[in-house]
């Protein structure tokens, strides 16, 4: 059982052989992950040393203090988050061991080819097909993804499809990893309507996957999606956030700066919105608490929902208390950021932004059937395509 | 039931910070202390006590057949409540003959009587006119006797003021005062007047019922002129007092309208699963089902809220009155929404009196002005969080 002073032992070894002074980004990352303490919980030779979670903190602590670099989290979120705890799950050793390092580090940044144009909220309804080509034992695929984030940047992604239209839409999927560098993969960027291009639609014509790189059996793709949905929310961070954290912020910042923009009207949804965000904010906290505690309850899927009709209406209402300014924009250049920041930019990009905060992972309808269904017990919506074969289904 | 210590049960020793969280840029007063939203063990323990005493004494049969009596309050609920199970005396410390517990064990009572719409004088004896009292530092005068025997269920004491008043207004008897809460199950009123603070007699005054919206907490016309009455504080610490009893209120208020709120959605969706139309459970439909979802996360908004209100209380929190504020313009608009949606999603069944729902939406709807509209805890949150109205 390795605790938290052998752990601390082990990072000041690690930090003893390769001096963050005198030793490069990439070649420290790489001596941290064979060190096993990439991530602590993973098994050993696979960045870890199957610790306890909880005992990271430890690690990043030791790390942070001697200023070492880290992976940059943010940027390789897809990776991290959802490709590795299925590389790890359903992957051999040998994909596991091939995938999991330069994935770790940056090196390969991975990106998730689900969401098709016919296939968005019933995402087990998707299209693209993969057929097997019977000398190789390769498989051939041919479709179009969309909403793909990283995909201009990504060495490789994880990928679902059909390999069975006979059957039963959840049953006829298989999961894969699909080499962003096939000539069949064509990236293009997806303009939004903020103007620029978070995420790509992805055309895929021929691309050939080795059956090496099939995750889990020929039709349980569905299920070893699952893995990698469940865990793209990545676990709540240990911080609190303080009273005006988020987008309220900023406009009660103006509201304070700009006493000759304020009106009665304005005032009353100011406050009521002020209170709102106060609340979700000690919403997050008490979830954050059940965590610590180890009794999550199914709050979390109420953060999300709050989020989304917050963010839009506190950026609403900034763009009208801004008056002649509200009717600005800073700039509507094509861009491909690289990371999203929601609270970033001017009031306009925020309304605009915020817009997809109830579309994106999961929209907010379904997200409420969820809760309709999952926490309250409801009964479910009738069902008429759950036995009926895909190619037989209505598109 | 002897609560123990009721700060931090769930971790290690964290007092409250004195220089908590800020966002950049903000102003002093949205410091925060951090608050402990969860339950403790002591806590979930009072639930069921206090649960199952009203599932016995006070189920909502009981409550229909009493509402028009003139005497709502169910026999032997308060005896069994404030002395078996010693709820009347959770804020007052045992030196005093209480509890020693806290607001965060009185908001738990409070959440089980808001789910039975029970009739009973704990917010008004048990934590405005108990706060009150606590607040003029009682020695061993006579707010400390009478202190004492509330805290042992043997009195109930009220505060003579209207149920609308707010923490905030400075409220004080010149006449016969409207809308007194529970006045009716008082043996002591306490009235503030213009040179103090005055335990008046209940017998000594005239009380006048009159015919409430929520027949669930009596309230009458209270005259108490006539007496003389002992006098407890000066003007100053009476107004301070009174104050703050009335913010313990406003903030425990919450835990009430959560409770009730929760009843109102477990109860419809209960009704929704078993009601069927065209050939489905009516909760199958997806705009029934939307509609119960919100629901639910408003309540766990108001969960965390009504939590907040009662540990910032607890603590004695400096931010303790924006919390309250922000709490009770949170819950209040809840608790109503719950119940009118318990009331329409139950169709014509919702509409009837044998049904309890609007025991439920008539106190929600009274609620909603008690102790200060959310429009007015929403202008206490503009004075606190430096967000002022239009010059």
């Amino acid at each position: 059982m390795t605790d938290a002073a052998e752990l601390r032992e082990r990072t000041r070894a690690l930090l003893a052989a390769h001096p963050p002074a005198t030793t490069g980004r990439t070649d420290f990352l790489r001596a941290r992950f064979d060190a096993g303490l990439a991530w602590v919980h993973y098994p050993a030779g696979l960045g870890g040393l199957d610790a306890p979670r909880s005992l990271q903190a430890v690690v990043d602590a030791e790390l942070a203090a001697a200023g070492a670099p880290d992976n940059d989290p943010r940027r390789i979120g897809i990776g991290l988050g959802m490709a590795a705890p299925t590389l790890l799950a359903h992957g051999s050793g040998e994909v596991a061991s091939r995938f999991l390092r330069p994935l770790w580090t940056g090196e390969e940044v991975w990106c998730q080819l689900f969401s098709e144009p016919g296939a968005g909220s019933d995402l087990a309804a998707l299209a693209t097909r993969a057929v097997r080509d019977e000398a190789t034992g390769d498989w051939i695929v041919d479709g179009q993804k969309v909403w793909t984030s990283s995909a201009h940047t990504a060495r490789w992604a994880i990928l679902i499809a059909r390999t069975d239209p006979g059957l039963p839409k959840h049953r006829g999927i298989t999961y894969f990893v699909c080499d962003m560098t096939d000539p069949g993969v064509e990236v293009r960027p997806l303009r939004q309507i903020t103007g620029e291009a978070e995420f790509n639609e992805v055309f895929l014509t021929g691309v050939r996957i080795p059956d090496a790189h099939r995750l889990g059996a020929v039709g349980d793709g569905w299920r070893v999606a699952q893995t990698t949905l469940m865990n793209e929310r990545v676990s709540i961070g240990g911080a609190r956030i303080p009273r005006e954290g988020g987008m309220i912020g900023k406009a009660a910042a103006v509201w304070r700066d700009r006493p000759g923009l304020r009106t009665h009207a304005l005032h009353r949804r100011l406050l009521g919105l002020w209170v709102d965000a106060e609340v979700a904010r000690l919403t997050g906290e008490r979830l954050r608490q059940q965590l610590v505690a180890g009794e999550p309850g199914p709050e979390g899927s109420a953060m999300k929902l709050g989020f989304a009709r917050l963010n839009q209406a506190i950026s609403g209402l900034e763009v009208e208390l801004l008056g002649d300014e509200g009717l600005l924009y800073e700039d509507w250049t094509m861009r491909r950021p690289e990371l999203v920041d929601f609270t970033g930019r001017d009031a306009g990009y925020r309304y605009l932004r915020s817009k997809g905060n109830s579309i994106e992972g999961g929209t907010s309808e379904v997200l409420l059937n969820i809760v309709a269904e999952r926490v309250l017990g409801l009964p479910p919506e009738p069902r008429n395509d759950k036995d009926v074969p895909w190619k037989d289904l209505a598109r | 039931m002897s609560p123990e210590s009721p700060r931090n049960p769930h971790g290690p020793d964290s007092p409250p910070s004195p220089d908590g969280l800020q966002g950049p840029g903000s102003p002093d007063a949205l410091r925060g202390h951090e608050p402990d939203l969860l339950y403790s063990d002591t806590e979930d323990a009072l639930r069921d006590a206090v649960r199952s005493l009203l599932a016995d004494r006070a189920g909502h049969q009981t409550v229909l057949d009493r509402i028009e009596t003139g005497d709502p309050y169910p026999t032997g609920l308060w005896q069994a409540l404030a002395a078996g199970i010693g709820a009347a005396g959770l804020l007052v410390p045992e030196k005093l003959g209480g509890q020693g517990a806290s607001h965060r064990e009185a908001a738990v009572v409070l959440e089980e009587l808001g789910r039975a719409v029970a009739p009973a004088p704990y917010l008004t004896s048990a934590v405005v006119a108990t706060e009150t009292l606590l607040a003029l530092g009682p020695g061993d005068g006579p707010a400390a006797g009478l202190l004492a025997a509330m805290a042992a269920g043997e009195r109930t004491a009220v505060l003579a003021v209207p149920l609308t008043t707010a923490p905030r207004t400075a409220f004080e008897a010149t006449g016969p005062v409207r809308a007194v809460a529970d006045a009716a199950a008082a043996d002591v009123l306490l009235v503030p007047r213009p040179d103090g603070l005055y335990a008046v007699p209940a017998a000594e005054a005239v009380i006048t019922p009159v015919t409430p919206l929520d027949l669930t907490r009596p309230l009458a016309v209270v005259d108490a002129g006539g007496s003389a009455g002992t006098r407890l504080a000066g003007g100053g610490e009476s107004r301070a007092a009174v104050r703050r009893g009335l913010l313990a209120g406003a903030g425990l208020l919450a835990s009430e309208q959560l409770g009730l709120a929760e009843w109102c959605l477990e109860e419809t969706v209960r009704h929704t699963r078993e009601r069927y139309q065209f050939n489905r459970p009516v909760g199958s439909f997806q705009a029934l089902k939307h509609r119960m979802a919100h629901l639910w996360l408003d309540l766990v908004g108001a969960r965390a809220a009504a939590r907040a209100a009662a540990d910032a209380l607890a603590a004695g929190a400096a931010d303790a009155e924006l919390t309250v504020a922000v709490a009770q313009a949170y819950c209040s608009g809840v608790a109503v929404r719950a119940a009118e949606e318990c009331v329409q999603l139950h169709g014509g069944i919702g509409m009837t009196w044998e049904h309890p729902a609007h025991l439920a939406l008539k106190r929600a709807k009274a609620d909603q002005v008690a102790l200060g509209t959310a429009g007015h805890h929403q202008d206490v949150v503009a004075d606190l969080a430096e967000l002022p109205a239009p010059a």
